[in-house]
């Protein structure tokens, strides 16, 4: 790639992030920050987390609860943050849910219940390696979210040789 | 499954009899009214700073009320699970970052504060930032003779020796990887008593061995007649005439996350600021206080840290013995107009941890998840603050008040990191791995050291690019005669109001150069007792 595509790439990305900010400001209403998430971030996290924890998630009859308990674990996690924190994120699900900075920041043309995995797994990588630091700390959020989340889940340690807490006893 | 086996200790809780025994301990997520408190002498904070000064204190004679933001969670609360710990334990959860998120900062948020949940590890502060704070900042007072009395001391209160037992694994392999390149590597002394060698420190010690403040000092000043409020939010000092006139509180909710409508207000002779050194800046800019040569915030130090895994043939289960017990200081380096430098420990290596740190997603995550027994990992933490190319991070407020800490990552950092993920590789093959990781967002790994020395050279470093953590957090309202570059003076009083002391690690003027802990105990443990004798003579 020359620099003068680079530059064009870079100018052009640079433009779609700080459109794609305005958009979602100047149309959304302030998320709620308390409590439980929003149905469409549930939605988003749903498509999100099978590409996070492929290969960790289990198949299986085990498959959908552990699922279940991923998305009930990043709810929890998300309630015991504290509220500057939890607005941050809703924001960036907001951000993520609202259909043109959903197009336009992350790439995802349908919406996420419809959304292919090799769809969500490039905005991935492209959040990964972004120029802008916002995004690369946007995907550093949901990478850790999602992954502490079925880590903590006791469910997940048999496949990775985790044997748990000691007992212990005095007896 | 084997977490479903364990059952609930039976092991004794010394904290839960003294409640039950009478300690005056107030969790003010409870309260149904406001509340007044007055006492001789206000506490900010139950950490390393807060927990030592007010033993020293309550043991004067003086009455004491100890003021902690977090939860009062004892060895029975300790289960030992990560999900337990991290939101119960720790600030925002165990990922508290700096301002462009590009470092996590693990610090504690409890009782006890980060004594709680620290690994142990206890060192004097080194000779050579002793020897760096009287010369480029002046103070007198605070050299190795002068503070070897309030090490011993403390070492002795918190029963800091020797660890006898063998290291695990983990730091088995940079004790080996460094003696096989000729590099120095030893062991680290540990404030346990006692300790049962089962690797959790960092999830509140189920034995009550480790000899945080939540089983020694706070245990102490509560015997002697002190007061706890626990779920209390230190909102800011008011202050008129030279003086701190009252300290304005607020109560949490139940979840310690929210402020609740709860006032207390709690009037003293004398008010002691001990949140740590993102938690101190923080109260002292939300009061306003006089700050004319706008110190306070400034040059906050974290060790910034990187981190390199490797897989080991053998199993090494990481997440099973004493976590931290070998270091190495051979590039810690001590020229402070030199390149920044560097100290070498191992972290313990649990689910959560693990896999946040790893880098990747899906399969490529995994893989090196379900490698986690075999998952050997060395921590590089970087000495900041020492060159004017290393000035620290900068402690600001969020629109609702709370702490918010900037620190940028620049060149002269990135130098470190770079020569510290080639030092880390070279000695985890040395060890015998036979696959290094650097820990970095592309995932890249490396079988054989030359190839690593290779790769190591070019990657690109960057913010959110190779993640980055601390432990400890340093500096923001430091020591110093000079009042245009320190907040407090020698006996840890600010230098403009005359009853406001700050006991904690944002007293250092630069970071330590180790794990601060017992550098907050010694430094702390003389300026506590200089008080307590001013005090007493009033």
């Amino acid at each position: 790639m020359s620099r003068r595509t680079l530059l064009k790439v870079g100018v052009a990305g640079g433009a779609a992030l700080l459109l794609g900010r305005w958009l979602y400001i100047a149309t959304t209403p302030k998320p709620a920050s308390h409590g439980t998430l929003e149905a469409s971030a549930r939605t988003m996290l749903a498509a999100i987390i099978p590409v996070l924890l492929d290969g960790a998630l289990p198949g299986g009859a085990d498959a959908g609860v552990a699922y279940a308990e991923t998305l009930a674990g990043v709810e929890q996690t998300i309630a015991g943050l504290p509220p500057a924190t939890r607005d941050e994120l809703a924001e960036l699900f907001s951000l993520l849910d609202f259909a043109p900075t959903r197009c336009l920041v992350a790439g995802i043309w349908s919406p996420w219940a419809q959304a292919s995995r090799e769809a969500i797994e490039a905005f991935l990588v492209s959040w990964r390696d972004s120029r802008f630091a916002l995004l690369r700390s946007a995907y550093g959020a949901l990478h850790q979210i999602v992954l502490a989340a079925w880590y903590a889940n006791p469910r997940s340690w048999p496949a990775i040789g985790y044997p748990g807490p000691p007992a212990l006893s005095t007896e | 499954m084997m977490a479903e086996v364990l059952r609930q200790s039976r092991l004794p809780d010394p904290f839960r009899a003294g409640l039950d025994s009478g300690w005056k301990v107030v969790d003010a997520s409870t309260l149904a009214e406001d509340r007044d408190i007055t006492a001789d002498v206000a506490i900010v904070g139950t950490g390393a700073g807060g927990g030592t000064a007010a033993e020293i204190l309550a043991q004067a004679g003086l009455s004491v009320v100890m003021i902690e933001e977090g939860p009062l969670a004892t060895s029975s609360n300790f289960r030992m699970r990560e999900a337990d710990a991290y939101p119960q334990l720790y600030q925002e959860s165990a990922a508290r970052k700096t301002k462009d998120k590009a470092i996590n900062i693990l610090q504690g948020r409890c009782v006890g504060g980060s004594t709680t949940v620290n690994w142990t590890s206890s060192f004097r502060t080194p000779a050579a930032t002793l020897e760096h704070w009287a010369g480029a900042f002046g103070l007198a007072g605070f050299g190795a003779t002068d503070l070897a009395p309030w090490f011993e001391r403390m070492e002795q209160r918190l029963n800091i020796t020797a660890w006898p037992v063998v290291p695990n694994e983990n730091n088995d392999a940079l004790h080996r990887g460094a003696q096989a390149l000729g590099i120095g590597a030893d062991a680290i002394r540990r404030n346990v008593k006692g300790c049962w060698n089962i690797g959790y420190c960092g999830m509140g010690c189920p034995t009550n061995a480790k000899q945080s403040m939540l089983v020694t000092t706070i245990p102490a000043a509560l015997e002697r007649g002190a007061t706890l409020l626990t779920r209390t939010r230190a909102l800011a000092f008011e202050h008129g005439a030279g003086r701190v006139t009252a300290l304005k509180c607020a109560g949490l909710d139940a979840g310690g996350t929210d402020p609740s409508p709860r006032r207390i207000t709690v009037r003293a002779r004398t008010f002691i600021a001990a949140g740590g050194a993102i938690g101190t800046p923080a109260l002292l800019l939300r009061s306003g206080l006089p700050d004319p040569h706008g110190v306070i915030g400034k040059a906050t130090f974290l060790h910034p840290t990187v981190v390199s895994a490797a897989l080991m043939p053998e199993r090494v289960d990481g997440f099973s013995g004493a976590p931290q017990t070998i270091y190495s200081d051979h590039f810690l380096g001590t020229d402070p107009s030199g390149p920044i430098g560097y100290k070498l420990e191992v972290p313990p290596i649990h689910p959560v941890l693990a896999a946040i740190t790893l880098p990747g997603r899906g399969a490529a995550h995994a893989r090196w998840m379900h490698e986690l027994p075999h998952l050997q990992v060395v921590v590089a933490l970087l000495r900041d603050g020492f060159h004017p190319e290393s000035p620290g991070g900068r402690v600001t407020l969020r629109a609702d008040g709370t702490p918010l800490l900037d620190y940028p990552l620049n060149d002269y950092f990135w130098d470190g990191a770079r020569r510290a993920l080639a030092t880390m590789a070279e000695i985890q093959f040395a060890a015998g791995a036979k696959t290094v990781m650097p820990v970095h967002a592309s995932g890249v790994s490396y079988d054989r050291w030359s190839d690593a020395r290779a790769g190591l050279a070019a990657l690109p470093l960057a913010p959110l690019v190779a993640p980055v953590f601390s432990a400890h957090v340093m500096g923001g309202s430091p020591l110093g005669p000079d009042v245009r570059r320190a907040a407090v003076d020698t006996d840890g009083r600010y230098h403009h109001l005359e009853n406001l002391y700050v006991l904690d690690g944002s007293l250092f003027p630069t970071s330590i150069g180790a794990n601060p802990q017992l550098s907050i105990y010694a430094i702390t443990a003389k300026l506590a007792t200089g008080l307590a004798q001013r005090l007493r003579g009033a």
